[in-house]
């Protein structure tokens, strides 16, 4: 064994012994992320071609007072949509992991259920919900609540709803995951040992499940930050995110230099989340496929 | 003594149509180690989680301390349980564990810090505190987890097979230091376990329970020796059980009985005459003679001896193809295996078990018609 394993490592190229799912990784991430890289560092000539000359004047404009704003509204939507994400999900996974198999395998239908509809057309369904002439205002106006219908589409909560909309499954799944694992012998001591019951959540339930909860939050907030769909449908252009910034350099301003920047600082923010998370305790594979 | 703190009175557990406490009468006395012993599945731990608060009683009462508690939550139960699985909580030190209870007591900190010691130091854990569960050996978990019930001062502590998971060793250990821990707080011990020689071993009584009846409650020695039910003669230790009718009254006050192996002798104060009942014969006061006994017809043959240190261990088989263990202190004359003997016993030896209720189904039961009609069907 040992003879056949020195002759290999001799004979055999290197080459050979990258894997399908390597290669696969270095032609479709690796490549794409370095010309990006590579590109923010460059100019434009007046035709929007892009030239090949170092510069630094990208990540300059990032700090415009604009772009800023846009980059702490994105943070201030990520941030909302988190919340409201773990306040919803945490009381769904722990039913979901309480109930009997017949009722979680419904529900967890129910979770996934949407998935297999592509978001933007599951977003245009709110539209027709929560326009000025939707359902909604519709009902409300029937049952008297109402006068004037209200501007709820193209509003920052809207922007919220969707996103919570679109990103509670990533928050439910890792949720379910570690209360699901959580020995109920536990609360049975706590409640043993004299705590009512709101103390046993707050000292037992809740610090045994917040790995699901920071695995929950980092699944939700980093693509909030990039959810650029969600913000055109529902926002219709009044809350600019991140996302929208990229997606404009590279279909409409055609600067594509300066998008590659803004993404490469989207980058480096969802870098420094997930370092934070590890940092902290978090484990890397209790997120799932990133 | 006999003062009881804890009563259970006619208590029913359904889970479904599952019945899985029948009836159950039992008093716990004030500063006694009951142990609550029977296989598994036969309502034992739920009797304890009923007690605990965990499960709620179907039917009947509980009372603690004279209080009924039905309708008491565990954290207003004046009782603290000792989980078999340990139940630690995982994210606090040692420390934290043992102090939990008193925390949310809201005990004063100075105060918990001195408690907290002094409960280590009880089950001889000092210098542990700020250790994780984690990084205990499974001896250690199963001290804090004591630790952590008996800083409360309650009046009953429950335990529920906790030392199901060590091994034997450190099982034999452990349970001389729960029996010492026991007369040192002085209260009440109620202890699940399925392990008959750690009742027998620990317990000031035993309740032996069977398909969620309680069989029988008293002494080790009593259950030892004085089997009321044929379960617990079968369950706790080794006996020789015949299957009997009632004969006749011999001149000596002895009773005579006709088994399926032949004629028996026995004591029994409560003769009724074509009675079925159960003979059961420890094997050490099992004899085997070379010539028969007055009073019983029982010939063997000795299959086999087994020496095992103290005692020396024979099985003869009747001629109805029961076997019989005897054991002799190991230096007595064994006999050959493959030579006849003929078994008899002192009669004050043998204990007679009369059934409960003498309805045919019982009967039926008990002569296994039942298998036999399933089997033909």
């Amino acid at each position: 064994m040992q003879d056949r394993h020195t002759f290999r490592k001799k004979t055999v190229p290197l080459i050979t012994m990258i894997s399908p799912v390597t290669a696969w990784l270095i032609l479709l991430i690796a490549l794409p992320l370095l010309y990006i890289l590579v590109i923010s560092f460059c100019g434009t000539d007046d035709a929007h071609n892009i030239v090949f000359h170092f510069t630094l004047k990208n990540y300059a404009k990032l700090f415009d007072p604009t772009i800023l704003s846009i980059y702490s509204n994105s943070l201030v939507i990520a941030l909302l949509t988190t919340v409201i994400c773990i306040l919803v999900a945490y009381p769904f996974a722990y039913i979901m992991a309480s109930t009997t198999p017949f009722r979680k395998t419904l529900m967890m239908i129910f979770l996934m259920l949407p998935f297999w509809t592509n978001s933007i057309i599951r977003l245009y369904s709110w539209r027709t919900l929560l326009g000025t002439n939707g359902y909604v205002n519709l009902l409300l106006l029937k049952i008297g609540l109402i006068q004037q219908p209200i501007e709820m589409l193209f509003t920052r909560g809207a922007v919220v709803l969707g996103m919570v909309y679109t990103l509670l499954p990533f928050m439910v799944l890792p949720l379910h995951t570690v209360i699901d694992k959580l020995d109920g012998g536990l609360h049975e001591a706590s409640s043993d040992l004299g705590a009512k019951p709101v103390k046993t959540f707050l000292h037992i339930t809740l610090p045994l499940t917040a790995p699901g909860i920071f695995a929950g939050s980092i699944m939700v907030f980093i693509p909030c930050l990039g959810y650029f769909f969600v913000s055109n449908l529902m926002g219709g252009g009044t809350s600019q995110l991140i996302g929208n910034v990229i997606s404009r350099q590279f279909k409409e301003a055609f600067n594509w230099p300066y998008g590659a920047a803004l993404a490469i600082m989207l980058i480096l923010i969802t870098l420094l989340l997930v370092r934070i998370y590890t940092k902290t305790g978090g484990k890397i594979d209790d997120l799932g496929v990133m | 003594m006999a003062k009881a703190i804890v009563e259970i009175k006619n208590v029913n557990k359904f889970y479904g149509d599952n019945h899985v406490v029948k009836d159950l009468d039992m008093e716990i006395y004030e500063g006694e180690f009951l142990s609550i012993l029977g296989p598994s599945g036969c309502g034992k731990t739920t009797t304890l989680r009923m007690i605990a608060g965990f499960e709620q009683q179907t039917d009947g009462v509980i009372t603690v301390e004279g209080e009924r508690v039905e309708n008491k939550e565990p954290f207003e139960r004046n009782v603290n349980t000792v989980f078999q699985s340990y139940a630690l909580f995982p994210h606090m030190t040692v420390h934290d564990n043992v102090a939990y209870g008193l925390k949310m007591k809201k005990v004063k900190k100075a105060e918990i810090a001195g408690r907290v010691e002094d409960a280590l130091s009880m089950v001889r854990l000092e210098g542990f505190g700020k250790r994780y569960p984690a990084q205990l050996s499974g001896g250690q978990r199963q001290r804090v987890a004591i630790a952590r019930a008996i800083i409360n001062n309650p009046r009953v502590l429950l335990l529920d097979e906790p030392l199901g998971a060590l091994d034997m060793k450190l099982r034999k250990q452990m349970q001389i230091e729960l029996k010492n821990l026991q007369k040192q707080l002085g209260i009440t011990f109620v202890y699940v376990t399925h392990d008959q020689e750690e009742a027998l071993t620990m317990s000031d009584r035993i309740a032996v329970m069977s398909g969620g009846v309680l069989e029988q409650i008293g002494t080790p020695a009593e259950i030892y020796e004085k089997p009321t039910t044929k379960f617990v003669a079968d369950f706790i230790g080794e006996t020789n059980l015949f299957e009997a009718v009632e004969a006749h009254v011999r001149d000596d006050g002895t009773v005579c009985l006709n088994a399926e192996a032949g004629e028996l002798t026995g004591a029994d104060p409560r003769f009724s005459a074509a009675e079925l009942v159960y003979l059961s014969v420890r094997p050490e006061k099992t004899l085997a003679s070379e010539s028969p006994v007055t009073g019983f017809s029982l010939r063997g043959t000795v299959r086999e001896n087994i020496y095992i240190g103290t005692v020396v261990k024979s099985t003869v088989v009747l001629q109805n193809g029961q076997e019989i263990r005897v054991s002799s202190i190991a230096g007595a004359p064994v006999p050959a295996a493959g030579s006849a003997r003929y078994i008899h016993w002192n009669p004050g030896d043998a204990v007679i078990i009369h059934s409960k209720s003498n309805t045919i189904l019982d009967l039926m039961d008990s002569l296994d018609l039942g298998a036999y009609v399933a089997g033909g069907a």
